[in-house]
């Protein structure tokens, strides 16, 4: 049951994360990138999250909450870039 | 005294002038004074022992890998040299002390002349030819400084600058000889060499090894054609002309002559080289010398003329012209560093030493006058003077030696040089002394004060003992240092005035005859040589120089434009040319692996990164974008870590992937927002396909080494078997980090430190410069938007940094069993620190900011360092790590190591450096005293909201 549920989020975070990434290399607005780049970020969270589910092992729990706690920073910055230019004021 | 320490003594005691002429200049003078002094008793203590033809030795291994021991040995050529060096190194100390002005730094001038000597008497004293090579350069090196000592006079430092080409040039080509014959001999040690001169004769590179050596030699000892560089060294300081061009540098290449004479004599070559080079050098010098009315240039080009002459009676080969080379040299070495003082004193009183300008002289410097006249007869040859005694004996030899079959061109020429030579010492008695009293010197001359004239006049009471009592006086050294020479069996000769009516008598009568001929018709023959066409040495060295330089500028130039697509290109084409010829020539073993079936998420992982590569390919010039793309690369490239196993590597990877935007970002703020096109179509070709290659040529190449097993065994076994037993940690990954390549790590948070603080260097440069206020008066590129401290970001961001800080204190403890550690958790410490930057600003984050990131950075390095240190008091070497167990009641096994607290130093030094890097280009941007509006000022105290309520 888990190894067929597994499988199944697998292939739609798979197929999330090919849309971001036509997102991020077509939309027209920086912006748009930049979200799509950020939703990449939360997919990849997801698919480690249940590569260790399907691999039974917590070690890949640390880089899932590292990108969860630190990959909004460089969004921030792009973001701040965009909107400020200086993004240490 | 060990010959360690007399070598030892002058480099120690060139830290005391330095540091006394504080004290005044007696002070630095005494002490540099003393120092050679008890380096000359030490010597002098080894008298004895060496005067009965013993040799004294002194070694220890220092590099034996290398053949590189520091062994030092004492025969009678080297005391003669030692002697020589010291001793008169004192007079030089004590006649410098006078003549230096209160202008002059006097404490500089007698460091430099203390690692001159220094390196003087490592290379008379060295066994080991490699550590004579070192010496060598350090005689260059601070013959440099005290060439160029009046560093305000041009002509002081193009004269250090032209000595230092061309006996360092000379030297580069020594050490080429000396590495020939050190491989012939098998050994580097010259005791061991000076055994085999069958074998160095009879090799097939004797001729290389000889012509190189001899390059060093004749550079050094200004033999021509390299003479040119010695005159242009006389604006130095006249005690650093008498020291170096009568005693020391320029006998260095007759030391080593003289050295290498039993290996190297005998052949030939030897003979037509080093004879013929030395004959000419001394024709030369004597003619010149005459024609010159600077009394420096005069002496400059009469020492020439004598270093031909030594080196000319070294090339004769025989035994009994080594026994008159020997005397000679000490011969010169008294008389000329007292021509060279009373020169100085000359100087020093009349401010001019145009020859043209003075006369009469004896009647105001009569103590100067007769220090004047001893030493010149002496140089003339006039008996009973000690120069006349080695003159005589080198005119016998040359009367006795046939050249390519003919019997009259040595003695000839010799006789020609010794008639020239005559004229030029007569000259300077008679053009500066004799003659009427002038009255328009630049100032009137008087006797200087005994400080000046004592040390010439100490060397002239030698020239006469010499001369009168030469076997009491200087025959046991003359036996010593020619034994040490030519071996044990001296021929018979004898250190006298009168030898009989011989042919060099006659030669010498004509010599003298001749020079007062050629000093009566100096004028004629002054306006001949004038109107000679002669070649300008100096223009010829400046155009040699220059044309060096062009050539190397043009290919340097080529290859180093500041284009860094050219350098690519260049590094790019090369390694794949290499990669191809290898793949060409070598073989490869069919594979060993089966190639695995590609899953459903990898494929979607290389589609991304394939696609997000492509785009950034095709979006580059748009700077913004290309980065956002490559924030998809860094992404897949840390899914892939941990999808291969390397949760590490995942873990670092993220981080370095947030500091790596945000610094980008921060500099790309200062630049165009687009990467103009610059390249013509052509180049741009040319490097996309370059690079199509390159690509394709790693890509097969990864592929090659994957489906194959490795040659050898990889090392990575080794680190797993021994991770958790030496290392006491199951994370392997750390433990090599901490513990089996701890040495690595501590470079690298080392270098991360210092690339730091250059990068805050730069910054304060350029801050301090005008570049300021453009960078303050700036006006954004693009149109601004929003706040610049949006509330919620700010309250995320507080909310986060203790969470962050949690996280890093949580990966930075497990790091040493499972995936995390130092490096990790200080660049997740530093985010945190970062956001606080981004969202509630500079001045605010950087007022809370209570510790300086230097010194961060520099207790990391410290606590690693220390914790290294810490093995040292077991007993074991450098970061040595030790770990044990504790049991903690009411705790689980609690596990101590010595590499977390060496992790601790590499978690400071990653914060540190990260956030003095960021915190350095944000400032930029920074304008002092810029008011933050929208930050959340609240005082975590609350002492203001209390206050407002004590006031209501």
């Amino acid at each position: 049951m888990i190894a067929s549920a597994t499988t199944f989020a697998f292939f739609c975070f798979a197929i999330a994360l090919l849309m971001n990434l036509w997102k991020v290399v077509s939309a027209d607005q920086t912006a748009d990138r930049i979200l799509a780049l950020d939703t990449m970020f939360i997919n990849a969270i997801a698919l480690m999250v249940l590569y260790g589910i399907a691999a039974g092992t917590g070690i890949f729990f640390e880089a899932a909450m590292i990108i969860a706690m630190l990959g909004f920073v460089s969004t921030v910055a792009y973001t701040r870039f965009i909107l400020r230019g200086n993004i240490i004021e | 005294m060990s010959l360690f320490l007399i070598a030892a003594l002058p480099f120690l005691g060139a830290v005391f002038p330095a540091l006394l002429i504080r004290a005044g200049r007696n002070a630095a003078a005494s002490s540099a004074g003393f120092t050679t002094l008890l380096a000359f008793i030490g010597l002098m203590l080894h008298a004895p022992a060496v005067l009965r033809g013993e040799v004294i030795q002194a070694s220890v291994d220092w590099l034996p890998g290398l053949g590189l021991n520091a062994n030092f040995f004492l025969d009678g050529l080297g005391f003669l040299f030692a002697t020589l060096i010291l001793g008169i190194g004192l007079l030089i100390i004590i006649y410098a002390r006078f003549y230096l002005t209160r202008e002059d730094p006097m404490g500089q001038f007698y460091s430099y002349l203390l690692l001159f000597q220094g390196a003087m008497v490592g290379i008379v004293l060295s066994d080991n030819i490699l550590m004579l090579l070192v010496f060598w350069e350090l005689t260059s090196l601070s013959s440099f400084l005290l060439i160029g000592y009046w560093k305000h006079l041009p002509e002081g430092r193009q004269g250090a600058r032209m000595a230092l080409a061309v006996t360092g040039s000379g030297g580069l080509a020594m050490i080429g000889g000396m590495l020939i014959l050190g491989n012939i001999a098998g050994s580097y040690d010259l005791t061991v060499i000076l055994q085999h001169k069958e074998a160095i004769q009879a090799s097939p590179l004797y001729l290389p090894a000889l012509i190189l050596i001899l390059l060093g030699a004749f550079t050094k000892s200004a033999q021509f054609p390299f003479h040119f560089w010695l005159p242009h060294a006389m604006a130095a300081p006249t005690p650093v002309s008498a020291y170096l061009h009568s005693a020391t540098m320029v006998k260095a290449g007759l030391f080593l002559m003289a050295r290498m004479w039993p290996v190297l004599a005998g052949t030939p070559e030897w003979f037509y080289i080093v004879a013929t080079t030395g004959l000419v050098t001394m024709v030369l010098g004597a003619v010149i010398a005459l024609f010159k009315d600077d009394l420096k240039a005069l002496l400059a080009f009469s020492t020439v003329s004598h270093l031909g002459l030594i080196t000319m009676l070294l090339g004769f080969g025989t035994k009994i012209a080594a026994v008159a080379a020997v005397f000679h040299i000490i011969n010169h070495a008294t008389f000329k560093a007292a021509l060279f003082m009373s020169a100085g004193i000359v100087d020093h009183e009349a401010h001019t030493r145009d020859i043209k300008r003075l006369g009469g002289l004896r009647h105001l410097m009569p103590i100067t006058f007769t220090i004047v006249i001893i030493a010149s007869l002496s140089m003339a040859g006039i008996p009973p003077l000690n120069g006349f005694l080695s003159k005589e004996m080198m005119l016998e030899e040359a009367y006795h030696t046939t050249w390519l079959g003919s019997h009259w061109v040595i003695p000839g020429l010799a006789v020609l040089a010794a008639v020239f030579s005559a004229a030029y010492s007569f000259r300077y008695i008679a053009h500066v002394f004799l003659g009427p009293k002038r009255d328009d010197y630049p100032t009137t001359p008087h006797d200087p004060p005994a400080g000046l004239w004592l040390a010439p006049a100490f060397l002239v009471l030698l020239v006469i003992f010499i001369g009168l009592n030469s076997n009491g006086v200087a025959g046991p050294l003359v036996s010593a240092a020619a034994n040490a020479v030519i071996g044990d069996d001296l021929p018979y000769y004898s250190l006298k005035l009168w030898h009989g009516v011989t042919p060099a008598l006659y030669m010498s009568a004509i010599a003298v005859i001749g020079g007062l001929l050629f000093l009566s018709q100096h004028k004629r023959l002054e306006a001949f040589w004038n109107a000679l066409p002669r070649p300008e040495a100096k223009v010829i060295f400046e155009a040699l120089v220059n044309g060096l330089v062009r050539a190397a500028r043009a290919g340097s130039d080529a290859l180093h434009n500041g284009a860094i697509s050219r350098y690519a290109a260049i590094m790019i084409v090369f390694t794949t040319g290499l990669t191809y010829a290898a793949f060409r020539t070598g073989t490869l073993a069919a594979p060993t692996r089966s190639v695995q079936e590609a899953g459903v998420l990898p494929v979607i992982g290389w589609i991304c990164l394939v696609v997000a590569t492509l785009a950034v390919v095709m979006k580059h010039r748009n700077r913004l974008l290309a980065l956002v793309l490559i924030g998809v690369v860094g992404l897949v490239v840390s899914l892939s870590f941990n999808y291969l196993s390397a949760p590490d590597l995942a873990l670092t990877q993220i981080s370095v992937e947030v500091v790596t935007i945000v610094l980008m970002l921060l500099a790309l703020n200062f630049m165009p927002k687009d990467t103009p096109v610059e390249t013509p179509l052509g180049k741009r070709l040319r490097d996309i396909t370059i690079s199509i290659f390159a690509g394709l040529g790693s890509g097969g190449l990864i592929y090659a080494l994957m489906t194959r097993d490795f040659a050898a065994a990889p090392i990575s076994e080794y680190h797993l078997a021994n991770s958790y037993k030496g290392g006491g940690g199951t994370n392997v990954v750390n433990v090599i980090l901490v513990d089996f390549r701890g040495f690595d790590t501590f470079g690298e948070i080392i270098v991360l430190g210092i690339a730091a603080l250059v990068i805050f260097a730069l910054t304060e440069a350029i801050l301090g410069s005008r570049v300021r206020a453009r960078l303050l008066n700036r006006k954004p590129d693009m149109p601004r938007a929003g706040d610049a401290h949006p509330l919620m970001m700010v309250v995320a961001t507080r909310v986060m940094m203790p969470l962050a800080l949690m996280v890093a204190a949580f990966i930075f403890f497990r790091g040493h069993n499972l995936p995390g550690g130092g490096f990790i958790a200080g660049l997740i410490a530093a985010i945190a620190v970062i956001m606080q930057y981004m969202a509630s600003g500079f001045a605010w984050a950087s007022e809370r900011q209570r510790f300086f990131f230097h010194g961060i950075i520099g207790s990391g390095v410290l606590i690693a360092a220390a914790t290294g240190m810490g093995a040292w008091f077991n007993g074991l070497p450098f970061l040595t790590s030790a770990f044990g167990y504790i049991d903690w009641p009411l705790l689980e096994e609690f596990e101590w190591a010595t590499a977390a607290l060496f992790d601790l130093g590499v978690f400071l030094a990653v914060v540190g450096a990260v956030m003095l890097a960021l915190e350095s280009l944000a400032r930029f941007a920074w304008q002092p005293g810029m008011e933050t509006e929208h930050a959340m000022d609240i005082n975590p105290a609350r002492d203001d909201v209390a206050e407002d309520e004590k006031e209501a």
